[in-house]
């Protein structure tokens, strides 16, 4: 019941600062809350519309489509029934609205690494070699746009667990990853309102899981 | 819950304010299935929703007036409505069409296999070829495990559907290449002159293929080199065969790249471990030596060339099958010179361009002598001219340039046309027992195709070639015909219907230029259904085969060559892949059943030609163990007996089968094994591979036909130089990853 109560209270928190902000500002507010009530992958196809809805009529800001690309490459991770490429392709044209707004920015890299691991992951043994080396390539080049980035090093740690062990992953080579990404969390401000602030609760999940 | 009533009355007065108005309905595709997770919205607002699973969406939007309702999804053509917001519900349905889409769009099938890294239909990779057991990365040799083919050990080439090696032709980025392989040597099969990580992408048709090539009644082999290698590297491979080192190096933008490779092989360490039948007195040896350059264009285009040059040497003696005393001593210097100059463009407007030349030359020494128990040359008087022309040096040169351009267009969004042509300049010459036999030609094609996509579902690819041989001072036009239709998921039916014709051989040609193309009319169905980790395949043919070349004795033991043989072929093939059911075990299965006969050359009938046999298996397993990070190859192969016939020319100056017979079955089974300890190693420096491998592990006896003595009263049985062959060998590479330097260009 508290709980209920709880998040009742935040609702009406949010519904009052959707009558003050911008239709904008509404938009993005109560939907980015709905990333932690994902149940289904079906959950992420509908959050992913929302975001490309917002973008389209914007038209001049990144972070819905940014948002669209987010939820498209989630979905791809999660619904095993997904053609992977086709969701990778949808996701690769919203990260290339994304970037053409917004170019050089550490957060659209780390998207294109992550659709890079989906991509890899339709025939990982014939498809690492070219897929493999994008995951890293993006990222290192995050890594150098952003090198504080929490999420750099949370999604580093990721593709080495992701690796077996005989090809040099692990949860042993992972853990001092995730513990850098958790570090950078505790001081990471985002750089502006709705901007990617995501990943230290997995983070901390990934830290317990590799104990 | 006081709480919870009291939050709801709050906020719905805030709906409630705004007058909305509802949008629902439904969304299908052309065959009126709904579409799940389909997004509807209204342009340039936030308004809109997502179907669910039975295509069904609903929501409500405070906008008024005229809007666009945007349907879309994931592989379809979106769809825009106007529709009219006035406070009444509206309710609809709206069909999507699938896009038309190259990846998933239907692929003509029939009579074609896909390898490589680079096609989605792809049945083997450059990699697989590398680790069939039994191909030591030879690329017919792993071909020769995918049904249609024959197990034909006693000469080079691909044995196609009762076609002989020579109707198959190679072709590297479109071009034809002349001498695939290393020169012949009686009674054994020369390897491929070309590795397997040259290129990205094979395919291997066994039957039905494109307009685009011709020249060969049986089947192309097309390959389709490297664009830019991944990163620089230096690498180097030891063995007792052989010893090689090379380099390839990406510039730092990784927009060109160039390479140089040399190889040296020689077996005479490996002759001294393992015996031969044969007596070696000149060791093999081959020196080879290329280099690649490669650079992308500003447009997007890539031009490459490659450039390879070789140079073999052997000699071998074998008992004379005439004399119990006597031997054959034949030895052979090859010079072989390929070269291949290709260019890709895209030329803006949905154009693209493809030229490609090439020049190569071969030259061949050969010599064979009759020699006596000391190894003394031995002659013969006039009356035993047939052990007298077993003494024969023989020199002989093939040089072709050609040039071809293929032009393509999308039309209407993945349909295309094709068309170009292509000419052949060929310069033979053959001196044997002081004739002299030289043959010039000038071949001259011209093509058109189209692909035409009426559906995702259904597509067809219609093509014609126009060929003029003037040395034959012939010309004819070959239809080709394919159908390919999705019969559901991941399966599909293909047709392909084709005439193909080809040249004489120039071993026919030096006795008379006074005959025509030999012709082949080509039948196929086929079934395929399809996915990453599975393949099944089933192939039926019927192949006809019209103006193939006989030869009649004449008189003074001169021949007449003409066009009057013909034959068929019918058969069916089956494949069977699977990487799934076992993890890290990967099997394929071919069987190829075969019916045909031919009555061809100096067939005094129809018969069933001596590299046919009629039931041909393989099964090729591969298990990969990342824990030792090895891997070991089996593959088993099994083909029923070949007939073999010994043809003499009666008194009456006709053929006859003197004698015939069937050999015993094939059988072999070979292994591979490789040992990589520095896969997974983040940042190794040096990348080594162990690799070892024996043929014909059960020790089978193999026996390919016989040769008979020149009264035909003892026969002697063609087998391999040695029971097994076994190697071994290291490839390191040392690799510098350009990939940090191109990050740092692009900041």
């Amino acid at each position: 019941m508290k709980s209920i109560v709880l998040s009742f209270a935040l609702l009406v928190l949010s519904t009052t600062s959707f009558a003050q902000g911008s239709k904008f500002q509404q938009g993005m507010q109560a939907n980015l809350v709905l990333f932690d009530s994902i149940k289904t992958p079906d959950d992420y196809v509908s959050l992913a519309a929302t975001f490309e809805r917002i973008a389209d009529a914007e038209k001049t800001q990144w972070l819905p489509y940014y948002y669209a690309a987010l939820a498209t490459i989630l979905r791809g991770f999660s619904d095993p029934k997904a053609d992977k490429d086709a969701v990778a392709g949808k996701a690769e044209a919203l990260i290339a609205k994304a970037e053409a707004i917004e170019p050089e920015n550490a957060e659209i890299f780390l998207l294109k690494s992550m659709n890079s691991t989906l991509h890899m992951l339709v025939d990982p043994q014939s498809r690492w070699q070219q897929y493999g080396a994008a995951v890293t390539e993006y990222r290192e080049k995050a890594k150098q746009l952003d090198p504080n980035n929490p999420r750099v090093y949370y999604l580093e740690g990721q593709n080495i667990f992701g690796t077996p062990k005989e090809f040099g992953g692990g949860k042993d080579k992972a853990k001092p990853l995730f513990a850098k990404s958790l570090e950078l969390f505790k001081t990471y401000k985002p750089a502006g309102a709705f901007y990617p602030n995501w990943g230290q609760k997995t983070t901390e999940q990934m830290l317990q899981q590799v104990e | 819950m006081r709480t919870l009533i009291l939050l709801i009355i709050i906020s719905l007065p805030v709906n409630l304010l705004i007058s909305q108005t509802r949008v629902s309905g439904r969304v299908i595709d052309n065959k009126g299935k709904p579409i799940a997770g389909a997004s509807l919205s209204l342009k340039q607002t936030y308004d809109g929703t997502v179907t669910d699973s039975t295509g069904k969406f609903s929501f409500r939007s405070t906008e008024k007036g005229k809007q666009v309702l945007v349907a879309s999804n994931i592989g379809y053509n979106p769809v825009e409505q106007l529709i009219d917001l006035q406070n009444t519900p509206l309710d609809m349905e709206i069909v999507l069409k699938e896009k038309l889409d190259e990846l998933r769009a239907v692929m003509v099938t029939a009579g074609s296999f896909a390898a490589g890294d680079s096609k989605r239909a792809a049945v083997m990779s450059s990699l697989d070829i590398a680790t069939t057991a039994g191909s030591n990365a030879d690329i017919t040799a792993a071909l020769k495990t995918l049904p249609g083919t024959q197990q034909v050990g006693e000469q080079e080439g691909l044995f196609v559907r009762g076609g002989a090696g020579y109707e198959t032709k190679q072709f590297i980025d479109g071009t034809l290449v002349n001498n695939p392989y290393f020169s012949s040597v009686p009674d054994i099969a020369s390897r491929g002159r070309f590795s397997p990580f040259l290129f990205k992408g094979t395919v291997f048709t066994t039957g039905g293929y494109s307009a685009l090539y011709g020249q060969a009644l049986s089947s192309a082999l097309l390959l389709e080199s490297i664009d830019l290698p991944g990163k620089s590297e230096v690498n180097a491979s030891i063995s007792p065969l052989f010893l090689g080192l090379g380099t390839q190096q990406l510039a730092k933008n990784k927009k060109s790249s160039w390479g140089v490779n040399y190889g040296y092989v020689n077996v005479g360490v490996y002759f001294k471990l393992v015996k031969q039948t044969p007596d070696y007195f000149k060791t093999p040896q081959f020196h080879n030596g290329d280099v690649n350059f490669r650079f992308k264009t500003k447009k997007g285009g890539i031009v490459k060339f490659y450039s390879t040059f070789a140079n073999g040497n052997l000699g071998l003696r074998r008992p004379d099958i005439d004399s119990l005393n006597l031997k054959d001593a034949f030895s052979l210097t090859n010079y072989n010179w390929y070269n291949n100059l290709s260019w890709r463009e895209n030329l803006g407007k949905e154009w693209k361009m493809n030229l490609g030349a090439g020049y190569s030359t071969n030259k061949d020494n050969i010599s064979q002598q009759v020699q006596d128990q000391s190894n003394q040359p031995k002659h013969f008087p006039g009356n035993m001219y047939y052990m007298q022309n077993k003494n024969f040096d023989l020199q002989r040169r093939q040089d072709l340039s050609q040039v071809k351009a293929v032009f393509e267009k999308k039309i209407i969004g993945i349909s295309a046309i094709r068309f170009g042509g292509e000419f052949w300049h060929s310069y033979d010459k053959t001196v044997i027992h002081d004739s002299l036999y030289k043959l010039i030609d000038n071949y001259t094609a011209l093509f058109a195709e189209s692909d035409v996509f009426l559906t995702n579902d259904l597509a067809a690819k219609l093509g014609v070639r126009f060929e003029y041989s003037a040395l034959l001072n012939k010309s004819d036009i070959a239809p080709r015909l394919s159908l390919a239709y999705k019969t559901g998921k991941d399966a599909q039916v293909s047709l392909a219907y084709g005439i193909f014709y080809q040249k004489p051989e120039n071993s026919q040609l030096y006795y008379s230029t006074a005959i025509g193309m030999t012709k082949a009319s080509h039948y196929i169905i086929n079934y395929q259904k399809m996915n990453h980790d599975r393949i099944f395949r089933v192939e039926a043919y019927y192949k006809k085969y019209d103006d193939l070349i006989k030869i009649f004795p004449a008189a003074n033991f001169t021949a007449i060559y003409n066009n009057s043989g013909n034959g068929d072929a019918k058969g069916i093939d089956v494949f069977w892949r699977d990487k799934k059911s076992i993890k890290n075990f990967d099997y394929w299965v071919s069987y190829s059943y075969i019916d045909t006969r031919r009555d061809y050359l100096n067939y005094p009938g129809k018969l069933q030609p001596n590299f046919v046999a009629n039931h041909t298996a393989s099964v090729v397993m591969k298990r990969f163990y990342t824990q030792i990070k090895s891997g070991f190859n089996f593959t088993y192969t099994y083909a029923t007996g070949r007939p073999y016939y010994n043809l003499m020319v009666n008194n009456n100056n006709k053929y006859i089968i003197a004698d015939q017979g069937k050999t015993k079955s094939f059988n072999s089974l070979n292994f591979s094994a490789e040992y990589v300890p520095s896969i997974g190693k983040q940042n190794a420096k040096t990348f080594i591979v162990l690799f070892a491998s024996m043929t014909n592990v059960l020790g089978a006896n193999q026996v390919f036909g016989y040769n008979y003595s020149y009264n035909g009263m003892y026969k002697e049985p063609v087998t391999p130089p040695s029971k097994r062959f076994y190697f071994i060998g290291c490839f390191l590479s040392w690799g510098v990853d350009r990939s940090q330097d191109a990050i740092n260009n692009n900041l």
